[in-house]
């Protein structure tokens, strides 16, 4: 430990953005050079040229468009069911102490069935529509929310709920001028949480269900042997699900900044 | 008594002195945004003493406390413990930090938490089982042995700090504002525990706070900082009785006397005053 | 506070649960819908679907791969994520890779790593632990960075060889962080399990449930489902038996910052 502290002080490390660019061209890098040094079979990871080439094939073709289209949309609409379902009901069991007592051990027992387990039910009834994985989305992303936004609702400061009670505020106020603004930080952070299982499960039932999307070109390029562009098209998938992180990271930073908490710290 | 003037303490020799910090100077980062915390450094300890560093906020007195015990690198200038270069934490060494409730680990039992440390030095059990009941004992805390230190008081969680830093058996004890974070009758109990200590064990403490009142109290010696870039401004040699307790010993005139000379010292030290030469 | 009281709260604990059951009972207990079969009929057909044989079958080589894919990851994951987070420089030569690897949904490596694996069960172990991994590693990172500075002085101080630094400081100390991705690691092994089955497999909890939606056989394909949701339940109450003692510290620390802040 003294050893790295010496060096740290004495002379000035690479700062972090270029020492994460090297790390990310040395995994490039590798990628390119395993396969072509013959320590992977290429049928089984091509170069990342190969990838490349693959990725700007696909470009060119409207499918994949279509399918990067049908992805996003399927994670949003799903995602938004979830949030709005998970708020509303957060807010109303959360706010309601004798529901809250009746459904806390029904929650944490719903919470960890998979949601792959409804995969068979949705095909019956749904087959292959895009209704099939938006099921397993908003499944999945709900319990995220709901959770959350209940810690929210436990979180709020009951001498606020008296005063708001004292004063004789309706329910709906009483969830606009207390309620909410204390649980917001808390709908954001279900936000960021469920917008990732979102994708995941998109992405799932794309590939199990066969539903539209690029997890069914993932599926298709595997089985009829594209190695190539199957690698493409997961690099795509990484790259959409770093976009959603850390768009929902930014959103999630941007609700606390003028969230009554942080009040305090300006004079 | 009161004829005594106050002074420079008489230097203890440097072959006799256990710790020996020269010329040491701490600057942070590099090239232009760097700050110099600490210019010149020089003072030493002899074996058994009980010497106090006190100095204005942001004296860089935890700058030099982390140098000497080897946890932060010098600049420039040396740390000198018992004649060999400390480069890291030395042996023999022990140190009791502010953050009473971020220095013990919570997942450990009081015990657990004052044995790890001879465990490390390889003591017998017996032995260890020994030491971690006196040192228990001596600071007033011989039934909490499998309590977690978060089920303990402030007060009660810096005992048992204290008691650890003992059991270790260091020939030199540095003691990081201690008592800054206890409430006032917790801290003058546990002020005394240190006094006692001490005398029993006759380990060598370096004692570090920005409490003048304390730094008087305690010390045989206390050694007044300069504002940042941190050099010595004056030792203050304590010629109080050896006895002290918190109701006579604050009492004495001679203390009142003392207390005021170091109180102007660090006013001084606060306008910006560095000593001639 | 209208806070109900201790005794009515356990009254209530099961009240729903129960209002669920019957009126899933009651809404299909004359069902002629095909995909919806009277409960009643579900349940009784549990017994002979899974006891008759699957169980050790199909659950049990299901239960062995998750169990030997999450495990690895965990031992995977918590000693990378000890190395990265215990170097600055090596953190950011990761972060941007490893920030990618997690954004990918894990289900999309089950094509890839067939290539590698076939279809066999070494395929699904290696999914489960490509996918388990990165919840634990991240986590494991965040959780050495954030070890208490004044803790690690500590340890130097009383010279704290490197094996009892690990060992005391800093697997204990990141061990909140670790469960809580060791946990998030369990859904998504879970679900993995599922997939890598369903993808191709001839035996297994989800090659089973897939086998008899393709065959429509509807009462079994729902026991299939309850026998999903059962595993997920059961593991993951095993999961908080175990972390309730392992961090009992950390729970009663957590209380009394609580009562004290």
């Amino acid at each position: 430990m003294t050893v790295r502290e010496r060096d740290e002080s004495r002379h000035r490390p690479l700062p972090g953005w270029l020492l994460g660019l090297i790390g990310l061209a040395g995994f490039v890098a590798i990628l390119e050079l395993v396969p072509r040094a013959g320590l992977v079979d290429e049928r089984f990871l091509p170069p990342f040229g190969a990838m490349l080439s693959a990725l700007a094939e696909q470009a060119r073709t409207a499918e994949f468009w279509q399918a990067l289209l049908e992805t996003l949309r399927g994670w949003a609409i799903g995602l938004s069911i979830a949030m709005a379902a998970g708020v509303v009901l957060g807010i109303l069991i959360g706010g309601i102490p004798l529901l809250r007592a009746a459904t806390t051990s029904t929650i944490e027992f719903l919470r960890p069935i998979p949601s792959v387990a409804l995969i068979p039910l949705a095909v019956l009834l749904f087959g292959t529509d895009m209704r099939s994985t938006l099921l397993l989305v908003v499944y999945a992303a709900f319990w995220q929310v709901l959770v959350q936004v209940l810690y929210g609702v436990q979180d709020v400061d009951p001498v606020a709920r008296e005063t708001a009670r004292s004063y004789r505020f309706g329910p709906l106020t009483q969830v606009r001028t207390v309620i909410w603004p204390t649980a917001l930080p808390y709908v954001m952070t279900g936000f960021r949480l469920g917008a990732a299982v979102a994708l995941i499960l998109e992405i799932t039932g794309e590939l199990i269900i066969g539903s539209p999307g690029l997890g069914r070109r993932i599926a298709v390029a595997q089985t009829s042997g594209a190695v190539a562009s199957m690698y493409a098209l997961v690099i795509v998938v990484g790259l959409v699900g770093v976009a959603v992180n850390v768009i929902a990271r930014a959103g999630e930073r941007r609700s606390l900044r003028w969230h009554p908490s942080i009040r305090t710290e300006v004079p | 008594m009161t004829t005594t003037p106050i002074g420079a303490a008489a230097r203890p020799e440097a072959p006799t002195a256990l710790l020996d910090v020269r010329d040491l100077r701490k600057v942070y980062g590099g090239g232009s945004r760097s700050v110099e915390a600490v210019r010149n450094l020089t003072f030493s300890i002899a074996p058994g003493e009980l010497v106090c560093i006190v100095g204005p906020s942001g004296a860089g007195k935890t700058t030099l406390l982390r140098c000497v015990a080897g946890l932060l690198d010098t600049t420039s200038g040396e740390v000198v413990l018992e004649g060999e270069k400390v480069t890291g934490p030395p042996r023999g060494m022990a140190v009791v930090f502010q953050e009473y409730g971020r220095s013990l680990f919570p997942w450990m039992t009081v015990r657990q938490n004052v044995e790890l440390p001879l465990k490390e030095k390889k003591v017998p059990k017996a032995e260890r089982r020994r030491l971690v009941e006196q040192a228990l004992e001596a600071v007033g805390l011989a039934d909490v042995h499998n309590a977690h230190p978060w089920q303990l008081s402030g007060g009660m969680q810096q005992r048992v700090a204290i008691a650890r830093a003992v059991a270790y058996e260091p020939r030199i004890l540095l003691m990081d504002e201690p008592f800054a974070a206890v409430d006032a009758q917790t801290r003058a109990d546990l002020e005394d525990l240190v006094r006692t200590l001490w005398r029993r064990l006759g380990v060598t403490v370096l004692f570090v706070t920005h409490d003048i009142d304390e730094s008087v109290y305690l010390g045989q010696r206390v050694i007044v900082l300069s504002n940042s870039p941190t050099v010595v401004l004056e030792e203050v040699a304590v010629d109080l009785p050896d006895d002290r307790d918190q109701l006579t010993t604050r009492s004495l005139p001679r203390f009142a006397e003392l207390r005021a000379h170091v109180y102007e010292l660090i006013q001084r030290a606060k306008r910006g005053d560095r000593p001639v030469g | 506070m209208r806070d109900p009281g201790r005794g009515l709260r356990i009254l209530l604990l099961p009240a729903l649960p129960l209002l669920l059951v019957a009126t899933w009972w009651l809404t299909t207990a004359d069902s002629t819908n095909f995909f919806w079969p009277p409960l009643e009929r579900i349940l009784r057909t549990f017994d002979e679907t899974w006891f008759t044989g699957r169980f050790t079958a199909d659950v049990l080589p299901s239960l062995a791969r998750l169990l030997a894919g999450y495990l690895v990851a965990v031992a995977l994951g918590v000693g990378l994520g000890t190395a990265i987070g215990s170097s600055r420089t090596l953190r950011a030569l990761v972060e941007p890779v490893l920030e990618f690897f997690r954004a990918i949904p894990a289900p999309v490596l089950v094509p890839i790593l067939m290539l590698f694996a076939g279809i066999g069960n070494e395929m699904k172990v290696l999914v489960i632990v490509s996918g388990c991994v990165w919840p634990v590693l991240l986590n494991t990172v965040e959780g050495v960075r954030a070890l208490d500075e004044v803790l690690r002085d500590t340890a130097r101080c009383y010279r704290l060889r490197p094996r009892s630094r690990l060992v005391h400081l800093v697997l204990r100390g990141a061990g909140p962080q670790i469960a809580a991705g060791a946990r998030q690691a369990l859904s998504i092994g879970i679900i993995l399990m599922v997939i890598s089955e369903m993808f191709a497999a001839s035996n297994g909890v989800g090659f089973t449930i897939i086998q008899f939606q393709r065959g429509f056989a509807i009462p079994q394909m729902w026991t299939g489902i309850i026998m999903l949701g059962l595993i997920g339940v059961v593991l993951s109450m095993i999961f908080r038996v175990v972390e309730s003692r392992v961090l009992s510290w950390y729970t009663g620390l957590r209380a009394s910052q609580r009562t004290k802040g």
